[in-house]
């Protein structure tokens, strides 16, 4: 082969190598370009919604996180201070004392604390707290509902595809902006503010 | 005892006429509460609901800032210092920062799926920096070739820093290892595009390592992986990766690659051995360009199959397609909703008692089952297709020979490490010592 017919050959393969690296270029930027258009503006965060939450118990099995990010979040603001509160006693308990016997919660998470007569506060351990929902259906069946699942947001890794989300029987789980992290049902943060 | 039965069934019975008040609507819908809050007579005041912060806003748009910077940092460090030091320090940030700070997600390799989702659902929300995860290492590999894979991608640095005595393998067993990446994408692709699962997320092996938590699996699968790296380098990168795929092609025509060598190759062999991803092309002999009739022939009668392969791949995939689409939850429960008389365990039940608690009609599930079952068809047509076409310019590049004097890094699978260059005896200053005219 002579030198002039390499040095052709090679100009050729620079040419091509070069049309097809701007045209990757300008596919790649476009395809970026066009996607981040129709983009959300801000991050998003996995957002847990109670209203179609079942309470299945998969929160504190399926996350990556070992406890769970998701977390039992007790809305003070609907609670009714209840002695029988049936977020923490088992049915049929005989005495409401804080025996372990008597907690629906399997790693005692929920402190009862007395008020006043006949009033009683209840206080969620998050560090004990394993996201199961027991309480939660406890106090959704028979009281005001003011105990919710939530993902814990400080805990919660944002993973790309959460792997409670992809689990979930009742599709409670979806993607929102970091603002509306957090949604409870039947209460409204916003308006107490 | 008797005395504590009946008060607590005088307080059911309270409750039952609370809930028949409910039931009625007597309070309105503000106050819609069984037992209102009281008021406390002894001044005690509630604890404020606490709902912690996500992960601040800035500190996503940082992470994409670090990512440009260190790019252009491993950039400067490999083609222009030409130092493997540098690499090496960069890929002990990278896992610091990318890996345990930042605790990997999104990482780039992930986010395919994310575009991929974005492109066929048009309702699915993409945040930008997932976009900028994606796009930003294309384009630095477009122009300097795979040196996000050298040290950047967290992924791939874990595995670096493990290898400490890599086998060489054969060619025709790296050409085989080679295609599942391939089949990984394919795959990753169509269950993203059908909304069905995240796999590669699902089977990330690194991210328990860099969380110091994850489920058994991940870690052990994990510990596989880094263990196999001290002897087949990298093994994630090469034979798994599927945005290494697309780096790999988008690589090959890198404007400036790395090269070995500062200036001119002295065919001293001394870095032959020194590449633990065989990523180095041997000068090719002279008395094979001698028949390079026959090889031109035997390239062309190859191509002429991948037509055929293209085509039987789409149609072993198509035929698949039920048991790929058997993945997907909807599908999944629609089966299990029709086939009478199969055993339900307790997974199962819990699924189909919210689906019977959530209000929708067992048609519109099945119609909807359908329609996903059938994008699956289409789906399996263009994976078949898609893998056919992969293994027949895989077969037809076996016998395509370019012809090269010198060593030369394999633009494609050359993952930039910097390793093969101190082997290099040539120094950029001692040019004129070696030239040979």
């Amino acid at each position: 082969m002579s030198k002039a017919g390499e040095n052709n050959r090679l100009d050729r393969r620079k040419f091509i190598n070069k049309t097809v690296r701007y045209s990757l270029a300008i596919g790649v930027c476009g395809v970026g370009a066009v996607l981040a258009g129709k983009a959300s503006k801000g991050e998003l965060v996995w957002q847990l919604d109670p209203a179609k939450c079942v309470q299945c118990g998969r929160c504190a099995t399926n996350c990556v996180l070992t406890p769970s990010a998701v977390k039992c979040i007790h809305v003070y603001d609907m609670c009714g201070y209840c002695d029988l509160c049936s977020g923490y006693f088992r049915v049929n308990t005989k005495d409401l004392t804080t025996g372990a016997e008597n907690q629906l919660c399997p790693t005692s998470a929920i402190e009862r604390k007395f008020i006043e007569d006949p009033y009683f506060e209840y206080h969620i351990d998050e560090d004990l707290c394993i996201g199961c929902g027991k309480c939660v259906k406890g106090c959704a069946s028979f009281g005001n509902g003011s105990l919710q699942l939530q993902v814990n947001h400080s805990l919660c890794v944002n993973c790309n595809q959460c792997s409670i989300a992809r689990d979930c029987p009742a599709e409670a789980f979806s993607r929102v902006p970091a603002d509306k992290a957090y949604s409870f049902k039947g209460f409204n943060r916003d308006e107490l503010i | 005892m008797k005395l504590k039965l009946v008060d607590i069934s005088y307080k059911r019975i309270l409750y039952f006429a609370l809930l028949i008040l409910l039931t009625l609507n007597v309070f309105d819908s503000a106050a819609q509460q069984r037992f209102p809050k009281p008021e406390f007579e002894t001044g005690h005041t509630q604890p404020p609901t606490l709902t912690p912060e996500p992960r601040a806003e800035l500190l996503e748009i940082i992470d994409v800032g670090v990512l440009i910077l260190s790019l252009s940092l491993i950039t400067w460090f490999i083609l222009k210092k030409r130092s493997r030091k540098g690499v090496f320090w960069m890929s002990i940030f990278s896992i610091v920062y990318f890996g345990f700070y930042r605790e990997g997600c999104v990482c780039s390799v992930g986010s395919l799926q994310n575009i991929t989702l974005a492109l066929f659902l048009p309702e699915y929300k993409i945040p930008v920096t997932v976009i900028a995860f994606f796009v930003i290492p294309l384009i630095y590999t477009l122009f300097f070739g795979r040196t996000f894979c050298a040290g950047i991608c967290p992924l791939g640095a874990i595995q670096d820093i493990f290898v400490i005595k890599p086998y060489s393998l054969k060619s025709w067993a790296n050409s085989l290892l080679g295609l599942f990446p391939y089949i990984y994408l394919g795959l990753a692709v169509l269950y993203a595009a059908t909304a069905t699962d995240f796999i590669v997320c699902r089977y990330d092996p690194f991210i328990g390592i860099f969380r110091f938590n994850g489920t058994f699996f991940m870690l052990v699968i994990g510990g596989i992986f880094l263990l196999t790296s001290i002897f087949i380098a990298r093994p994630y990168c090469r034979f798994f990766c599927p945005y290494g795929v697309l780096l790999n092609i988008v690589s090959r025509f890198s404007g400036k690659h790395m090269t070995i060598t500062p200036t001119e190759c002295i065919q001293c062999k001394l870095c032959e051995n020194s590449c633990p991803f065989d990523a180095i092309q041997k000068p090719v002999l002279v008395n094979v360009l001698d028949n390079r009739r026959t090889t031109v022939k035997r390239f062309i009668q190859l191509s002429l199959i991948i037509p055929l392969l293209i085509f039987l791949g789409g149609w072993t995939g198509s035929r698949f397609h039920e048991n790929l689409a058997s993945v997907n939850p909807k599908v999944r429960l629609a089966n299990v909703l029709l086939e009478e008389n199969n055993e339900i365990n307790e997974d199962t039940q819990v699924e189909i008692d919210a689906f019977k608690s959530s209000g929708n009609t067992e048609g519109k599930l099945y119609s909807e089952a359908a329609s996903i079952v059938k994008d699956f068809y289409t789906g399996g047509w263009i994976l078949g297709g898609f893998l056919g076409l992969v293994f027949g310019l895989t077969l037809a590049g076996l016998s395509r020979f370019q012809y090269r004097t010198d060593y030369t890094p394999n633009k494609g699978t050359c993952l930039s490490c910097a390793r093969c260059m101190d082997y290099c005896p040539v120094r950029p200053g001692k040019e004129t010592e070696f030239t040979i005219d």
